[in-house]
């Protein structure tokens, strides 16, 4: 009964990740209909940035976690800006190849400077000298204040509400007076935050840092965006959290190198059956 | 039939003298056994890349879990060869057929399904299978050896060998892409309502330009095996299959030749930079990014070298050159 | 038996029903009008006709045969042809490779037997090479063959649309919008090409179109459609002064 427990609180703390990460790809998904390879290496940055500030400041993790949450979010733009932004009209095929290209260019960029050897996350404070309250606590708490922020922020906000049109109608939204650049823009920005959240909670939760961290977690954050509905953000948040126990369970009680084969398998399966994910919607493409 | 002759007759005889020559360079050992490695490993990358140009590039879908083919076929090739006592220029032949077969097998088992879906949610499937199959790789320990990898695979491929397979892919890639075939999958690619509606099978021929682009994924994979003599599953990791993908990019989606051209460029690119692993992804990808912005058809476009066509398009660039330059003279 | 008959066949999507109750029977040799205000449901019918969507309701028999099912492809074998509303070209081949790949069906050498360009391969190719040119011929098109389909002027690319929806060698040809976007010279023409590849190719034709003087012009019957269902069956002239008709065009 505890090793069942055990692993429900697991799949917690895996499944806050992973649904951190998924938002991200759902959000930039729904708005410019681009899978963003490069968004598992923002986890990867928000982890480095992390360990950076914990390492050479002493940094606690309330500051910690918030500057590298704006260095994602001015990362993930400047990518947008840099790669995404020229290729809005190219060809989907084109878009995709840029991603991957970015993905590639970050991680080893970090191989380059940092180099390959895995880094160990030192302890850190909460905030002055108060110490961290249990890791899956915290894992906890601070997804659900993100994930409260979001939906505040995308259903309350005149900043989410452009997002929403945009990701509708991007033609329409613009007619309307939205700035679509500065949406997209903004859209990055809240995605890669998440992402670094869900980086510095992963080097806290595992430990340790490499500057390929990114690439697993990312593909099953997107394994999760794709299962709860692309493009839907309540479909991420549970996607990433059904994911995260269906890894649990399978490396606890089938054995953990069987475990990526599952999660890849619920990817394959949600295609061919509902590719439109659990809380997608059916649209025809128009002949 | 005199045009007949120039098209495929230059090029038939182009090729016999070109290897040829490479027999005899090989036999006056002009070449270190470590340039001969370079050589044929960038050769097994060509042919695989050759086979994901076939999905990629003329089919026009994104696949990005081609190592996972190449590994099914050199696992396959390499339990048959270290099972079954033979000859070894039959054991080369089998060797290659049936690591082709398997791997076309397993193109369609995952292209059934996977080309039912669009752009985006075929690249990630096709990736999903890749991992999918390394693992299991992985996983099947008696059988592959599992992580710590598969030894004892006899030596039988040699640089002729695989410079033969090498002309063997492309001949059937440019025959079979110049057949009602060939054509009935660019057809989809450039519009899959239209080429429906005017009467071509397009599930089908989605599921066999899979077929083949994974059977010859499969023959580079199995020679692969034969001549590095043990795998490991590490080697056929996503970024491989990146790395063939952008060997595909550079040379251009839908050009055959422009895949040669860049896997001998991309390899010698990399043994420039030899002492630098990290740059050289990094350069890779700045190139790839700056190839999408810039280029998006690489190198060679979707048209092919030709050696008939070149002495015309020569002169056609030369008569361009000295437009340009010639005003300023005058 | 008629060419193309279908009955009471209707569509729904999601929870809008967007075509119910169309009855049509077409007959060998007719060229029928489908008209209707924007978003009347005549794209629909023809995706309905040709396979692309499956009819929720209904059967559809072309010559006699059920096509209740059957994938777009085959419907091209059993003698149905389209164009599209917007052109759908393959814009980076040639004009020439545009019109082959329609022969693809009547084609039979295997793989292999293309690999090896054994004699069957020669033969069939230049068969089609032949026929696409002597199809271009006709359309006056054939100093295009070698161009890419992309750059042809707007008219042109219709023009090679229909062409190559002839090349599938359709005893039903359906024409969506083909004026879509052409001056009165070239809806002119184009009423002439219709003519011509009716008797030329002894033809049957339906065809949506909006612009009314080219549906005047050329078409002996007329099926008046709005919000998805049939309001108005008749010859040109009893359409043009039906109320109904008017109607459902200029709104109440």
């Amino acid at each position: 009964m505890t090793q069942f427990l055990n692993q429900i609180i697991n799949s917690l703390n895996v499944g806050s990740i992973y649904a951190l990460i998924a938002l991200g790809y759902t959000m930039v998904y729904g708005i410019v209909r681009l899978i963003n390879f490069a968004h598992g290496e923002i986890l990867m940055i928000g982890a480095f940035v992390g360990y950076f500030l914990a390492t050479t400041f002493s940094m606690s993790l309330i500051p910690l976690l918030l500057l590298s949450m704006i260095a994602c979010a001015l990362i993930g733009m400047a990518i947008d800006r840099i790669a995404y932004k020229p290729l809005r009209t190219a060809p989907r095929i084109s878009a995709l190849i840029t991603a991957l290209g970015m993905s590639m260019f970050l991680s080893n960029l970090f191989k380059y400077i940092f180099g390959a050897s895995d880094k160990i996350m030192p302890p850190v404070k909460l905030i002055g000298n108060i110490d961290l309250p249990n890791i899956t606590i915290l894992t906890m708490t601070i997804t659900v204040i993100c994930m409260i922020a979001l939906e505040y922020t995308v259903k309350k906000t005149k900043a989410g509400q452009a997002m929403r049109a945009v990701s509708e109608d991007r033609d329409a939204a613009q007619l309307m007076g939205i700035n679509v650049d500065r949406t997209i823009s903004l859209t990055f920005a809240i995605g890669s935050a998440l992402g670094a959240v869900g980086g510095v909670l992963y080097a806290l939760n595992y430990g340790n840092l490499e500057p390929y961290m990114g690439v697993m977690p990312g593909l099953k954050a997107f394994v999760a965006a794709v299962l709860g509905g692309i493009g839907i953000i309540p479909g991420a948040m549970v996607g990433g959290f059904l994911i995260g126990a269906i890894e649990t369970f399978v490396k606890g009680y089938i054995s953990s190198s069987w475990a990526n084969v599952f999660v890849f398998g619920v990817l394959i399966i949600v295609l061919l059956v509902k590719p439109t994910g659990l809380f997608g919607k059916n649209v025809k493409e128009k002949v | 039939m005199k045009s007949l002759f120039k098209k495929y007759g230059v090029n038939v005889i182009a090729v016999v003298i070109s290897y040829f020559i490479l027999f005899f360079v090989m036999k006056m050992n002009l070449i270190n056994s470590y340039f001969e490695g370079v050589m044929i490993f960038a050769m097994i990358n060509i042919i695989v890349a050759i086979g994901l140009n076939i999905a990629t590039g003329f089919l026009g879908e994104l696949a990005l879990g081609h190592a996972g083919f190449m590994a099914v076929g050199a696992y396959s090739a390499a339990l048959f060869v270290r099972a079954v006592e033979l000859p070894d220029t039959i054991a080369l032949i089998s060797g290659i057929v049936i690591g082709g077969l398997i791997a076309g097998v397993f193109g369609l088992i995952i292209g059934i399904p996977a080309l039912r879906l669009r752009g985006d949610y075929l690249a990630i499937v096709t990736l999903g299978f890749g991992e999918m199959i390394r693992y299991t790789i992985i996983n099947l320990r008696t059988i592959t050896g599992g992580a710590s990898g598969l030894r004892g695979i006899p030596k039988i491929t040699t640089l002729m060998d695989v410079f033969l397979v090498l002309i063997l892919v492309t001949a059937f890639s440019f025959l079979f892409i110049r057949s009602r075939h060939g054509r009935a999958i660019i057809a989809i690619r450039e519009n899959e309502i239209a080429a429906e509606s005017i009467g071509v099978p397009t599930t089908f021929y989605k599921v066999y330009a899979f077929f083949v682009s994974s059977f010859i994924a499969g023959v580079g994979g199995a020679c692969f095996g034969m001549y590095q003599q043990y795998l490991t599953p590490d080697k056929f990791k996503f970024m491989f299959s990146v790395e063939l993908f952008i060997i595909v990019v550079f040379g251009g989606m839908g050009s055959i030749t422009g895949t040669i051209v860049a896997g001998v460029f991309l390899a010698m690119l990399a043994e420039f930079l030899y002492s630098y692993e990290e740059l050289r992804l990094l350069i890779y990808a700045v190139l790839l990014i700056l190839l999408m912005i810039f280029k998006s058809d690489g190198i060679l476009g979707r048209s092919e070298f030709s050696l008939v066509k070149t002495p015309a398009r020569i002169r056609a660039l030369i008569i361009k050159l000295k437009k340009r330059f010639g005003k300023g003279v005058a | 038996m008629s060419l193309l008959q279908t009955k009471n066949i209707g569509i729904t999507f999601g929870g809008l029903r967007a075509v119910s109750n169309f009855d049509l029977m077409i007959e060998k040799g007719e060229l029928v009008g489908l008209i209707g205000p924007n978003g009347a449901g005549k794209t629909t019918i023809f995706n309905m006709l040709t396979g692309v969507y499956q009819p929720t309701e209904g059967e559809i028999y072309i010559d006699g045969h059920l096509v209740n099912g059957k994938k777009p492809y085959q419907i091209v074998k059993l003698g149905l042809g389209r164009t599209f509303q917007n052109i759908r070209l393959f814009s980076d081949l040639s004009v020439l490779e545009n019109i082959k790949i329609a022969f693809h069906k009547d084609m039979n050498y295997t793989t292999f037997e293309g690999i090896f360009r054994l004699p069957r391969y020669w033969k069939e190719e230049e068969e089609i090479h032949t026929k696409a040119l002597e199809l271009l011929k006709l359309f006056h098109m054939e100093s295009d063959a070698h161009n890419l389909a992309k750059n042809l002027p707007y008219g042109k690319q219709r023009k090679l649309e229909i062409c190559r929806a002839l090349a599938t060698d359709p005893k039903l040809l359906l024409l969506d919008e083909p004026a879509a976007g052409m001056n009165p010279q070239e809806t002119k023409e184009l009423m002439e090409t219709i003519h011509f590849i009716r008797d030329k190719f002894n033809i049957t034709i339906l065809l949506i179109e909006h612009d009314m003087n080219l549906v005047m012009g050329i078409c002996e019957r007329l099926v008046v459609i709005d919000y998805g269902m049939i309001i108005a069956k008749g010859s040109p002239d009893e359409i043009k002064n039906n109320p109904k008709v008017i109607e459902a065009y200029l709104g109440s």
